[in-house]
């Protein structure tokens, strides 16, 4: 088995007297799509928003590998876990630059990599030819992108004007332009009909096999969630409850009680 | 449908009736004061009161015949009002005569609105229609240009019109500034007033202290205010919406009111007075040469005329204007441009992917702000005395709303919005203490027609596929 790609140790995550995430550890691993599932309210997207830098973990350590070095995530700015360790993620609710181009959505995600090649803007306001080139590059990798999710000829509408599944499609084209280590998908399948959530799976596939990125997912839609993870992480009330391959999850007696509630509740209720 | 003629009379009367009664206390009756001995009386103006009661009971009319869709005795209607309006007609005061003209204009807009918008989007459908729309929005903004600069030769421009030019012109200059602040990176800055003194003080303190010359100080005015800007921005910037609007707003005011109090340095309220002008090449626009120095007029060899330095400040405007909106235009199709508009529409998608938002916020609101610096140091220069006064919050005030009647982020609604804002109140001059009321009237107007500003459709930094292929299916 290879190295992890990302290794969460002991993580803790209290809102005053609510304790969200209870030390939860897990790792995922490159070329591998780690899903975390659980109910409602079980600290998922919590886990996410520690990963990601929009909260500060109460306790607990966040190491990604990248390369040469390794990155303390919990130690790091919000920018900079994009910026430098390279952790792309979409959101629950869609959150795209709706007023811009579709193409132009895409650019904002190599904004780093642009304001290097145009000498923070030195020398894109001379009209220097390096930077001309990096923007061709930028504009072919997001083609290239358009290509693989379909959207080539929307490439100038407003992002906010594309129907419902193809601006998820677009946010996830755009955390990809990132060119990420480490993709962490909030629940890309909320909302898709059955033939887009097909659709879905096989970019996630893609993505894994392809690009070779660490996808971590948070996902309801069990046909998702079983067809492609390699891994699954079930938590419950902010605690790990099981772990492991999806056919060893399916028929864990804890995942079970946890989705479908004990037999005496159930008799309760 | 049948078009009844009782009830809408009716209706007509009772709103008549309405303005009546709130109008008898407020037009009715006037105080006057009669002098300290018998202190105040009523003057009676029940003859505005009337005319203005027949406008209004006429202008509910046609409301009610345009709703029943009877298009052209509406128009006649206001034709006749605009008519009544211009006329040499003896109404009570100068501005029943616009009132009743404006109440016709309305009368007449709303009249062939709906057939004007009908038509109009059924030639923009055609593909003559399309080709003309764009190349109005390519044209368009060359053709003002051609005109601003050629004006100072046309027969038009007399001293009070290019005074007006002028002033049109720096307002526009600092609306462009503001734009890349609140209409690219989406900051609410309410204390943009701030930069523009600390530009007009840079260049009043250094010319008159220190006789530097103006071209010497207008870099200099520039990056004072720019570093002014990063020294607010930095500890402000992560604030979001209203929290930043009002701090800027606080902050417009402290260096109101440092400019005020701090008189060792500043001069306080008398202000600082005769700044030079900018030169032309060394030489002075005067009639008379200062010790060393040589008149504009002796250089060119031509008489000399008061209106020379004034289409020369014309120029420089002009061309300062023009560098903020090339400046612009070209950033907003940089990386950084494109950062600042993804930060207006959702900074935790920016943050997600690793952009930093403080620093691109920052450079936002340094650029906006040398703007204004350069701007305050024209200004200085043109009216060669500045005091506090000149930088109040009203003057933030306007500035915005150019920038919002005109469209966040359109740089051609600036210039629109500017020639409204700035120009409208300056040319219904004659209607005294009521033109605040037309410039209200105008922006309630705006507001109602156009709510995304004058200008709201949003051309695209970069396209994939050529403009006008259609983009896709």
């Amino acid at each position: 088995m290879s190295e992890p790609l990302i290794e969460i140790e002991h993580l803790t995550m209290r809102f005053g007297g609510l304790l969200a995430v209870d030390d939860v550890s897990f790792a995922a691993r490159s070329r591998e799509i780690t899903a975390i599932i659980g109910p409602n309210g079980a600290g998922k997207t919590t886990v996410f928003n520690c990963i990601t830098g929009f909260y500060k973990p109460t306790i607990g350590r966040l190491t990604l590998s990248g390369g040469e070095r390794e990155y303390l995530l919990e130690r790091m700015l919000g920018h900079e876990i994009g910026q430098r360790a390279k952790v792309a993620r979409t959101f629950q609710n869609i959150r795209l630059f709706s007023g811009m181009t579709v193409l132009e959505n895409l650019l904002v995600a190599q904004h780093n990599k642009l304001m290097r090649a145009s000498g923070w803007s030195v020398y894109g306001l001379l009209g220097l030819r390096r930077f001309a080139r990096a923007e061709e590059a930028a504009i072919g990798l997001a083609r290239a992108w358009l290509e693989r999710i379909d959207l080539l000829g929307d490439a100038d509408r407003p992002a906010g004007e594309l129907p419902y599944g193809a601006q998820r499609r677009l946010e996830i084209a755009r955390a990809m332009c990132t060119e990420p280590r480490l993709l962490c998908l909030d629940e890309p399948a909320a909302g898709l009909n059955p033939r887009e959530s097909a659709e879905l799976n096989q970019l996630l596939v893609s993505i894994r096999d392809v690009d070779g990125t660490g996808v971590l997912l948070i996902e309801h839609d069990m046909s998702v969630v079983m067809n492609i993870s390699n891994h699954i992480v079930v938590l419950d009330y902010g605690r790990k409850i099981a772990e492991g391959a999806p056919a060893e999850i399916q028929s864990n007696p804890a995942v079970i009680r946890a989705y479908l509630g004990t037999d005496e509740e159930g008799l309760d209720g | 449908m049948g078009v009844r003629f009782p009830s809408m009379l009716k209706d007509a009367a009772l709103t008549a009736f309405v303005a009546a009664a709130l109008g008898i206390f407020i037009v009715g009756f006037r105080t006057v004061d009669v002098g300290s001995r018998t202190g105040l009386s009523f003057d009676y103006q029940f003859a505005d009161l009337a005319v203005a009661i027949v406008t209004i009971f006429v202008g509910r009319l046609g409301l009610s015949l345009t709703a029943a869709g009877l298009r052209w005795p509406v128009v006649a209607l206001g034709v006749a009002m605009i008519g009544v309006g211009a006329s040499q007609l003896k109404l009570p005061s100068g501005f029943l005569h616009w009132f009743v003209a404006l109440g016709g204009v309305m009368l007449v807009i709303r009249g062939i609105w709906p057939w004007a918008r009908g038509t109009m989007t059924a030639a923009a459908g055609t593909p003559t229609g399309l080709a003309l729309g764009q190349a109005g929005t390519k044209w368009f903004g060359w053709l003002l240009l051609v005109a601003a600069v050629l004006l100072p030769f046309t027969p038009a421009a007399d001293q009070k019109t290019m005074d007006l030019a002028v002033l049109i012109l720096t307002y526009v200059m600092l609306g462009w500034g503001l734009n890349i602040v609140v209409g690219l990176a989406g900051l609410l800055d309410l204390g943009y007033v701030a930069f523009y003194a600390v530009g007009a003080y840079s260049y009043a303190l250094l010319s008159t202290q220190h006789g530097l010359g103006f071209w010497t100080v207008l870099p200099l005015a520039g990056m004072m205010a720019a570093l002014f800007g990063i020294v607010l921005g930095f500890p402000v910037l992560r604030l979001r919406g209203d929290y930043l609007a009002i701090v800027t707003l606080g902050f417009g005011e402290i260096i109101r009111l440092v400019l005020l109090n701090w008189v060792d340095f500043t001069n306080g309220p008398a202000g600082i007075g005769s700044i030079p002008g900018p030169t032309l090449f060394g030489a002075v626009f005067s009639e008379t040469p200062p010790a060393g120095k040589q008149t504009v007029s002796e250089m060119l060899g031509i008489t000399f005329d008061g209106n020379h330095r004034l289409i020369f400040l014309y120029y420089i405007i002009l061309m300062l204007a023009l560098i903020t909106n090339l400046f612009t235009q070209r950033m907003r199709r940089l990386p950084v441009g494109r950062a600042w508009e993804a930060l207006r529409e959702d900074e935790t998608a920016c943050r997600a992917l690793g952009i930093n938002p403080t620093n691109t916020k920052l450079t936002a609101f340094a650029i906006g702000a040398m703007f204004a610096g350069f701007a305050g140091s024209f200004f200085a220069a043109k009216q060669r005395f500045i005091s506090p006064e000149s930088f109040a919050f009203i003057e933030s005030a306007i500035i915005l709303a150019i920038v919002v009647l005109g469209g966040m982020g359109s740089q051609i609604g600036v210039v629109l919005a500017a020639v409204l804002l700035i120009g409208l109140p300056e040319w219904f001059r004659d209607l005294g203490n009521y033109r605040m009321l037309a410039f209200g009237l105008a922006m309630v107007l705006i507001m109602v027609f156009r709510p995304r500003g004058l200008i709201a459709d949003r051309q695209p930094s970069v396209r994939l596929h050529p403009a006008g292929s259609g983009g896709g299916p």
